[in-house]
């Protein structure tokens, strides 16, 4: 086990810099000019500004020296000042993440738990209706855009119903918690202000369920696969034989062994995730990375883009590295080898 | 009412299987798997079920047992102590599956969890059928088990993982797992055949010593007779999801009758035996879609007549063994070998 | 009678006609119709105002009216004449770019494949949304760019999956035969090893259409990829979110959007069941 580690741990901080240097060409390109990409076109006629980021960025030495100040910089959490907020990227991403955080977290479980729920009642239930319609369930999840489900959702549960509150972490007159971890729920939690608490969860359910739901379809599809494979083996008749009932050979038996491979797909679908909450956060007035990323999009705030979409892919490459370590762990025959 | 106490009937036998039928509905039509079986097991007695693969001794088992997928269609008479278990819903069936009946399967790396430590798998047979013990109760009996099934360092060996013991080992753990509630019968599907021959011998004398002090009835499945020569009090041969011959088992090894069943014994390597080839049954098992008409071993046998074709025989006494062959009593009178030859093959050079 | 029909057609009908394969086609076809034939049809003008400003649907206007008085209905039909080809060129691009080069990596092995899939690796690093956003924006936001843009993201996945079935093929005994023929490197992988790999790509290709199109959507509804007042997707999405309260705006493209997606999906599951028999 611990060579495979070694292999990934390895491989981790090239693919991080290849990351990087995908950025840095990709700030070459623009425009033909890397100095738009820094301070934006309309300061091109301010030499102040320019000599400024000149000597920040090193513009006039070689391009290797270029790279290696640009990935210094990176190092040391200077992503470059947003042409939208004038603050740092660096600085920005920090105060926004936990927000995004907290979201990804809860659709993952969401959509985590009722995936892998779909995913064993489509396995048990193999060819006839249940199995039919949680993969259709979970396959319109992967198949609508994800800003479309949260404005028509929003729309109908909050304006028409009225059963769920509207866009933002709170209702627009409520001050948020204490600041702690960043996460409204833990923190209300922890101040003790259970209004704010309650008021936090009603506004996280609706974001997280429609992220949630695009990520159901590949979770249960995977859970579906690898449920069948298990309850083909020897053991699950072995478990009934010794008069296990038919939900405990399913959970204890059957998904223990199944939620092992599945583990890989959960790591892929932070992806998703993250994708999706780039798409909807602007939906729902959601202070994170995701609307950060939009606005910066739409604004064409080069530094912000960059720098976003740096921090997203090592997220990313940080989970999937995560859950490698994970599988190796939670199964016993790798583990003990 | 399913009754816990061990039976002290002495005339009610603890399992009594009549006129069993399986059958699978195929992609392709019906195929019947089982077509009438007959056997009994008594308490403190061991059945050796005896067949090629393929010939249903596990489906038959299986079938015994309720382990069966639910469109596959049963039919007749399962008794076990009495009660009739044929028709009975998965719930009340799977009380007494693990509890007093319980089974063991060929491979013991397959058919244990590979994700749960042997004790907690023992612990779990425990725990199903008593909720009240708790766990820490159910692990230490799990050791006790580990330690009844001769497993060195059993405390040590109850917290490691199946991968990690030795194919010896993992039988032996199935089998503590298979006996944790002390069950009235124990059925052992090929229990050796994924084993070492040196290993084989010393799990058969475990099931023997297990059945003696625990005065189990012992159902041994295998295909290989030698194991069952030396373990059964009784046999049953089975061949083409039938029963063809039943009896003690020196009846039918020192004077098989059915062709069927010499062929058998007669491909045996015997130590005295200056063969130069080992004798085999030409042809090979009908499929399960194709049987033949009548008697369904009529084309491979050497002594097939009109009426084989025609008619498949029932099962009927002959000289103290019950055998399914319209020609037994005139095999055994005119041609009676003696077992280790079958008469038409040349025996080597001599 | 109906009893007979049914168990004639239980008997002819081939495996993989399915319920959803035949709506995925019917879908499909509905589809690449209307974006081949949309601008000939007696509806509105994509792009004209022709009545009164968010008007929600009446007889007149089948899913109302937008902010700028443009008929919804016509619009979402016109979008598919930028989803569908752009999707179309996405893809087939991908596949060209990205089976080419796995299976030259995936035959010659050593360096050329170990760089090849070092950029693959670095490219799949990144979740999708956020490399196409960071490529269109470097090029500037247009629908060309973020085509490009996609096709960049793209390719990777056609790579690894060309790759592993070279690698497959290759071991094969027709091609150890070829090789002892003397048949030459090209002639081996062309003639070959590459007619035996083209169906998981051709399903996967299937089942990536509508995956396009939501990508595609989402540049444009972040403003990266088409711009007003062209009639796409994601940007009358975009609109209809600032229009909030006026539901249908978004109601026409985000349902187009999920039916070509449901239904290539269909159809690519429907093409696995007919090129590959060895499915669960």
């Amino acid at each position: 086990m611990s060579r495979y580690i070694i292999r990934r741990l390895i491989a981790m901080p090239l693919l991080l810099l290849g990351i990087v240097s995908i950025a840095f060409l990709l700030t070459h390109f623009t425009k033909g000019d890397p100095l738009i990409s820094i301070i934006g076109e309309r300061q091109m006629d301010n030499p102040v500004v320019i000599a400024a980021a000149r000597a920040r960025w090193g513009l006039d030495r070689s391009l290797p020296e270029q790279y290696l100040i640009y990935v210094g910089n990176l190092l040391t959490g200077d992503f470059g000042t947003s042409l939208r907020t004038k603050q740092g990227v660096g600085r920005d991403l920090a105060v926004r993440l936990p927000a995004t955080l907290e979201l990804v977290i809860a659709a993952m479980l969401l959509g985590g738990g009722v995936g892998i729920t779909l995913g064993v009642v489509a396995a048990r239930y193999r060819d006839r209706g249940a199995d039919h319609l949680a993969r259709f369930f979970a396959l319109i999840g992967s198949s609508m855009p994800v800003f479309w489900s949260g404005l028509i959702l929003l729309f109908i549960f909050s304006v028409r119903l009225g059963v769920l509150p509207g866009p933002g972490l709170l209702d627009t007159r409520t001050t948020g918690p204490p600041f702690v971890t960043g996460f409204y729920t833990v923190d209300s939690l922890l101040a003790g202000q259970l209004s704010t608490l309650a008021e936090a969860i009603t506004h996280l359910i609706l974001p997280a369920c429609v992220l949630g739901w695009t990520v159901m379809g590949i979770i249960s599809r995977q859970v579906r696969a690898n449920m069948l494979d298990v309850l083909h083996q020897d053991y699950i008749v072995a478990a009934r034989a010794k008069g296990a009932s038919e939900p405990r050979v399913l959970v204890n038996h059957a998904l223990r062994n199944a939620l092992i491979p599945t583990l890989t797909i959960i790591g892929f679908s932070f992806a998703y995730l993250i994708t999706g909450a780039v798409l909807s956060e602007t939906i729902f007035s959601w202070p994170g990375v995701g609307s950060y990323a939009v606005d910066a999009a739409r604004n064409l705030d080069y530094p912000a883009i960059m720098g976003v979409t740096i921090v997203g892919g090592t997220a990313f490459l940080l989970t999937n590295l995560a859950t490698d370590i994970a599988y190796a762990f939670v199964d016993p025959r790798i583990r003990f080898k | 009412m399913m009754s816990n106490a061990a039976s002290d009937d002495g005339d009610m036998s603890l399992l009594e299987v009549r006129g069993l039928e399986v059958t699978f509905a195929g992609a392709r039509g019906r195929l019947e798997a089982i077509r009438g079986v007959d056997l009994t097991v008594q308490s403190g007695e061991t059945l050796g079920l005896v067949g090629e693969s393929g010939c249903g001794k596990s489906v038959t088992m299986l079938a015994v047992m309720g382990l069966l997928p639910p469109t596959v269609r049963i039919a007749g008479s399962i008794r076990f102590r009495g009660q009739e278990l044929a028709g009975r819903p998965q719930p009340e069936l799977a009380k007494l599956r693990g509890a007093r009946i319980g089974m063991i399967f060929q491979d013991p790396m397959t058919a244990l969890n590979p994700v749960l430590t042997i004790g907690a798998q023992i612990a779990e047979a425990i725990r199903i059928h008593d909720a009240a013990v708790s766990a820490r109760a159910a692990a230490a009996r799990a050791v006790e088990m580990l330690t009844l099934v001769a497993i060195p360092f059993p405390e040590r060996r109850a917290l490691q993982y199946p991968h990690e013991l030795s194919g010896g080992m993992r039988q032996r753990a199935m089998i503590a797992m298979a006996m944790a509630n002390e069950p009235d019968l124990l059925i052992a599907d090929e229990p050796t055949t994924a084993l070492d021959v040196t290993v084989q011998a010393q799990i058969i004398e475990l099931l023997r010593r297990l059945q003696a002090t625990h005065r189990m009835g012992l159902v041994l499945i295998s295909h290989d007779l030698s194991i069952v020569a030396g373990a059964a009090d009784r046999v049953a041969i089975m061949y083409a999801g039938r029963i063809v011959e039943q009896g003690g088992v020196e009846d039918i090894f020192d004077r098989p009758r059915h062709p069927y069943t010499r062929g058998l014994l007669a491909s045996l390597p015997k130590i005295d035996n200056q063969a130069a080839r080992l004798t085999a049954i030409d042809g090979a098992p009908p499929s399960l879609a194709a049987r033949p008409s009548g008697c369904a071993f009529h084309p491979r046998c050497r002594h097939a007549a009109e009426i084989c074709a025609a008619r498949d025989p029932e099962l009927r006494d002959v000289g103290g063994v019950t055998v399914a062959c319209h020609l037994a009593e005139t095999i055994d009178a005119a041609d009676a070998p003696p077992p280790g030859r079958l008469a038409s093959q040349p025996i080597g050079t001599a | 009678m109906a009893e007979a029909v049914s168990a004639l057609t239980a008997f002819t009908r081939p495996r993989w006609l399915t319920v959803p394969v035949v709506v995925g086609g019917v879908i499909a076809v509905f589809w690449i119709a209307v974006a081949l034939t949309v601008q000939w049809w007696p509806i509105d003008n994509p792009v004209l105002s022709v009545g009164r400003r968010l008007s929600p649907p009446d007889g007149a206007h089948w899913l109302g009216t937008d902010a700028l008085a443009r008929d919804v209905l016509s619009r979402t039909l016109n979008g598919a004449r930028y989803s569908l080809p752009i999707a179309l060129a996405v893809i087939a691009s991908a596949v060209a770019i990205g089976a080419a080069l796995g299976a030259v990596g995936g035959f010659l092995g050593g360096l050329a494949d170990a760089v090849v899939m070092r950029f693959v690796d670095i490219t799949l690093s990144f979740p999708v949304i956020l490399l196409a956003m960071a490529v269109t924006a470097s090029l500037g936001p247009s629908l060309r760019n973020a085509t490009i843009a996609m096709v960049i993201v793209w390719w990777p996945s056609y790579a690894r999956l060309m790759r592993a079935q070279v690698l497959a093929v290759k071991e094969r005994e027709h091609v150890e035969a070829a090789v002892a023929a003397g048949a030459s490197a090209p002639r081996v992988l062309i003639t070959h090893i590459l007619p035996l790999c083209w169906s998981p790509v051709l399903i996967q290709a299937t089942m990536d259409f509508g995956q396009v199109v939501l990508l595609a959507s989402s540049l444009s509804f972040i403003g990266l990829g088409a711009s007003p007042p062209t009639p796409e997707w994601g940007q009358m999405i975009s609109e209809g979110a600032r229009n909030f309260y006026q539901w249908w705006i978004a109601l026409g493209p985000g349902a187009a959007i999920l039916s070509v997606a449901l239904g290539f999906n269909f159809l690519g599951d429907g093409l696995r069941d007919i090129l590959d028999p060895r499915t669960q």
